[in-house]
């Protein structure tokens, strides 16, 4: 059965736990996660993450939105559906409508008018996946601006200062990104250069008080250059751990592995981002292998094209054959829009207005949020992980990813 | 149809045209009613342009009738047959009274379709032509609390010709009386009431034949069509309605269509009308900007004060003077909002309207809205429409408060600013 550990102030007492305890406090950052529930079997955890704005209960998933807002959702609907904390988009927001408007704006929450946390990307990921790559040097990145056609660089250094100006509870250091299929000398010398750049971040950061500095491990497919990786960065004071270059397009098992094999050497007092991972089946499994946060743009994305997340995979609602549905997206769905309208009506008001790609987006991070993750915290807390994973296959009819994955774990 | 239950009961009626009061008897159950001078609320297929429930009901004071078009609904036809329970459990809406009309009034449909047997509108796949019995077939799976009469209104182009409008009036009158038929011999509409529709273009001889013999016909109101804003100058409306007007009766609602610009709203008021759609602030909304028009006459010292100091008052962009007649184009800005993707709103900490208590305003600030236009986010639509739409209604507010107060002049000085 799950066992059920406080990592607080007051409860510690083994040695080992007492020296991470005093490292965390004696930094005195912004972010104190505390143990609410492990599994016996895997190593999912529940956690009270406390952050500056609120706390956010972990495994979490965090929705996207991209350009200080949530594609169609206001910031109360946001609350309503339980959202604690979002990500906002440090390239975007670079661009337009730039850092120095946004402080005077009182920083990307007074902005947006969003009243609990923020989490910002380096702008990293986008200038690799959207940009006309310059060049990427020791300074940093060198691109084409896509507005203007100017040389930008984005180095640490603006990076972290443009983060500090949008004032997000979590930043993220820039670290030098490779696709998880790229192969050679490269992934190492990517490795490396994180390394140094997480250095020059953490130098940069102006709000160390307020702010939370997380690194990201890199070191691609390769074991050695990840263990590498977390060995070096976890010499580093940071209040949090981003398990980074996965996600984009290699194979599961390679993938799980690399998950695991960064658990395992992450400390276990602080909190780990597995970023880009959205899939339902994928959340689940990474949950299994002791990751806390996720984010990605699937379901929001895939929402203005109709798709609608559900248990059992995806439900096409502008497909012919939901025309004449009358159920809801999920008869077991407590969402706005399930509890409202039916498959038939969703359908039909596609081909009259934007409100339809609105309903959806509602259901989906309802679904993300507060369904698929608050689901197995609650499990965790009250079973053993294992035997909740089984009964969520068996409904997800993957036969695929079976216990086998588990058992590995 | 034995006399309506629909009654309009007069508070006011200010030099025997402007009307103030209420129109009761509506609904099924006859329970309903809706003050008036009022607007009804503009939806497609039933949901208020990029908003769900929760934006919606950030707003308070909603129209109580809501309008759904048969533009946006004849494409459903079986699917709402087959789901039998009527346009209103469909679409998720509670507690509001539904008006079922032909066309959208704000998307002006291609000319030339109608024939002396049918109408055509234009659903996302294409057109769709209606006959008498096809439009009564629909409004019987609506379930409306009431609905227009099948009419032909294709008179608002320049030089439509005097024999064309003449064959408006002749079609409609007989859409009308055949519409009556199968709704009198129709289980499923019973309860439900009609309203005929008064054509006759900008020629006067044909709009008095056109009034005059629809008023014989046992309707519950008057639709008034081919009036709509860009077809022709005010004066002329205001002639034509005044005319109009002298032939219906009394205690029966005018609804005039595709009118919706504050300034000849109260004109229309002025010569008689009693009912509006709102559909100006969906396109104020489609275009990027902001109603922010002044109708506050309540007498207010600091206001004055601040005026004589020539206080700060948002000019609104370039606006195209009102001598435009062109229908289609009515895309082009007013005098009555603002246009937020200028760039002097990129560092405007202000809300769109200082006093105004939408939930855009409480929340937002146009520096805000700026920057979600000019990256193109969904989330502009959304705020803004709440926001065009609470002004609109707050300036229907005021108008019905100026007409218990005497104060229309007055009203009409402030909103033309």
């Amino acid at each position: 059965m799950a066992a059920v550990i406080e990592c607080g102030a007051d409860i510690d007492t083994t040695p080992e736990n007492h020296m991470s305890l005093k490292k965390t406090l004696s930094s005195a950052s912004p972010l104190t996660l505390r143990i609410v529930a492990e599994c016996s079997v895997t190593k999912a955890r529940a956690c009270d993450l406390v952050l500056p704005h609120c706390t956010v209960s972990t495994p979490v998933f965090m929705p996207v939105g991209t350009q200080g807002t949530l594609k169609g959702i206001t910031v109360d609907q946001l609350e309503g559906l339980g959202c604690q904390i979002c990500l906002g988009n440090t390239y975007h927001l670079g661009m337009r409508p730039g850092p120095d408007l946004i402080e005077k704006a009182n920083g990307l929450h007074g902005f947006m008018n969003w009243k609990r946390n923020l989490l910002t990307d380096s702008g990293g990921f986008q200038m690799v996946s959207l940009v006309e790559l310059s060049e990427v040097t020791e300074e940093g990145v060198k691109f084409k601006s896509p507005y203007d056609g100017k040389e930008i660089l984005l180095s640490p250094e603006k990076s972290i200062s443009i983060q500090n100006s949008l004032g997000s509870d979590i930043m993220m250091q820039l670290d030098d990104v490779v696709s998880s299929t790229v192969t050679g000398p490269r992934v190492e010398e990517a490795m490396h250069r994180s390394i140094r750049w997480l250095d020059r971040c953490i130098a940069a950061n102006k709000n160390p008080d307020k702010q939370n500095l997380f690194a990201i491990i890199q070191g691609g497919l390769n074991a050695d250059l990840r263990k590498t990786c977390l060995d070096e960065m976890t010499k580093r004071d940071v209040p949090g751990f981003a398990i980074g270059g996965l996600s984009g397009g290699e194979e599961k098992d390679d993938f799980w592995r690399m998950v695991t094999l960064s658990t395992d050497h992450l400390p276990r007092e602080k909190p780990r981002y597995l970023m880009g991972v959205g899939y339902a089946v994928d959340l689940v499994v990474c949950v299994a292998l002791g990751c806390d946060m996720f984010d990605c743009v699937f379901p929001t994305r895939t929402a203005r094209f109709g798709s609608a997340l559900v248990p059992w995979g995806s439900l096409q609602v502008k497909h012919k054959q939901y025309a004449k549905d009358l159920q809801p997206i999920d008869p077991d769905c407590k969402c706005p829009t399930c509890k409202r309208h039916s498959r038939a009506y969703l359908h039909a008001l596609f081909k009259s207005d934007t409100a339809a790609m609105h309903h959806i987006t509602i259901h989906n991070i309802a679904y993300q949020v507060s369904a698929g993750i608050a689901y197995s915290r609650v499990k965790v807390v009250i079973m053993c992980v294992f035997f909740f994973f089984t009964e969520f296959f068996i409904c997800f009819k993957r036969a695929d990813v079976s216990e086998k994955h588990l058992l590995q774990v | 149809m034995a006399g309506s239950r629909m009654k309009l009961e007069f508070s006011r009626v200010i030099q025997g045209r402007s009307r103030l009061g209420v129109l009761k008897g509506l609904g099924r159950n006859g329970q309903d009613s809706m003050e008036v001078p009022g607007c009804l609320l503009y939806t497609h297929f039933g949901t208020v342009p990029h908003l769900t429930q929760d934006t919606l009901h950030t707003l308070s004071n909603l129209p109580s009738v809501t309008q759904v078009t048969l533009s946006n609904i004849a494409e459903h036809q079986e699917v709402l047959e087959e789901f039998k329970d009527g346009f209103r459990k469909f679409a998720g809406l509670h507690d509001t009274l539904l008006y079922c009309s032909l066309h959208d009034p704000a998307a002006p449909c291609p000319t030339g379709y109608t024939t002396n047997k049918t109408v055509s509108v234009w659903g996302s796949g294409g057109r769709i032509e209606l006959t008498v019995a096809k439009f009564m077939a629909l409004q019987k799976i609506v379930q409306p609390d009431w609905y227009q009469s099948m009419a032909d209104g294709e008179t608002w182009q320049n030089n439509t010709s005097r024999k064309r409008v003449r064959k408006s009036v002749d079609r409609t009158l007989t859409h009308l009386d055949e519409c009556l038929v199968v709704h009198q011999n129709s289980q499923e509409l019973d309860g439900v009431e009609v309203f005929g529709v008064v054509e006759g273009g900008d020629i006067l001889e044909e709009r008095v034949r056109s009034a005059r013999e629809t008023a014989k016909r046992p309707v519950a109101g008057f639709c008034l069509d081919g009036l709509q804003t860009g077809s022709m100058d005010q004066t002329l409306r205001t002639q034509l309605i005044a005319a109009v007007t002298k032939e219906l009766p009394e205690d029966k609602p005018r609804l005039l269509q595709g009118v919706g610009r504050p300034d000849e709203v109260l004109a229309c008021v002025e010569a008689g009308m009693d009912l509006f759609e709102s559909f100006f602030p969906f396109q104020v909304t489609e275009r990027g900007c902001a109603l922010c028009f002044d109708f506050n006459i309540s007498p207010d010292p600091e206001r004055a004060v601040l005026e004589l100091n020539g206080g700060e008052r948002d000019t609104a962009g370039e606006t195209q003077p009102n001598g435009d007649h062109n229908l289609d184009d009515q895309t082009q800005m007013t005098s009555f909002e603002i246009d937020l993707k200028d760039k002097r709103y990129q560092d405007d900490f202000r809300p769109l309207v200082e006093g105004c208590g939408c939930y855009c305003c409480k929340n937002h600030q146009r520096a805000y809205l700026h920057h979600l236009l000019v990256t193109n986010e969904l989330l502009a639509g959304v705020l803004l429409m709440i926001h065009n739409t609470a002004h609109y209604h707050g300036f229907f507010g005021a108008l019905r408060e100026a007409l218990a107060n005497d104060q229309l002049d007055l009203l009409k000085d402030r909103v033309s600013g």
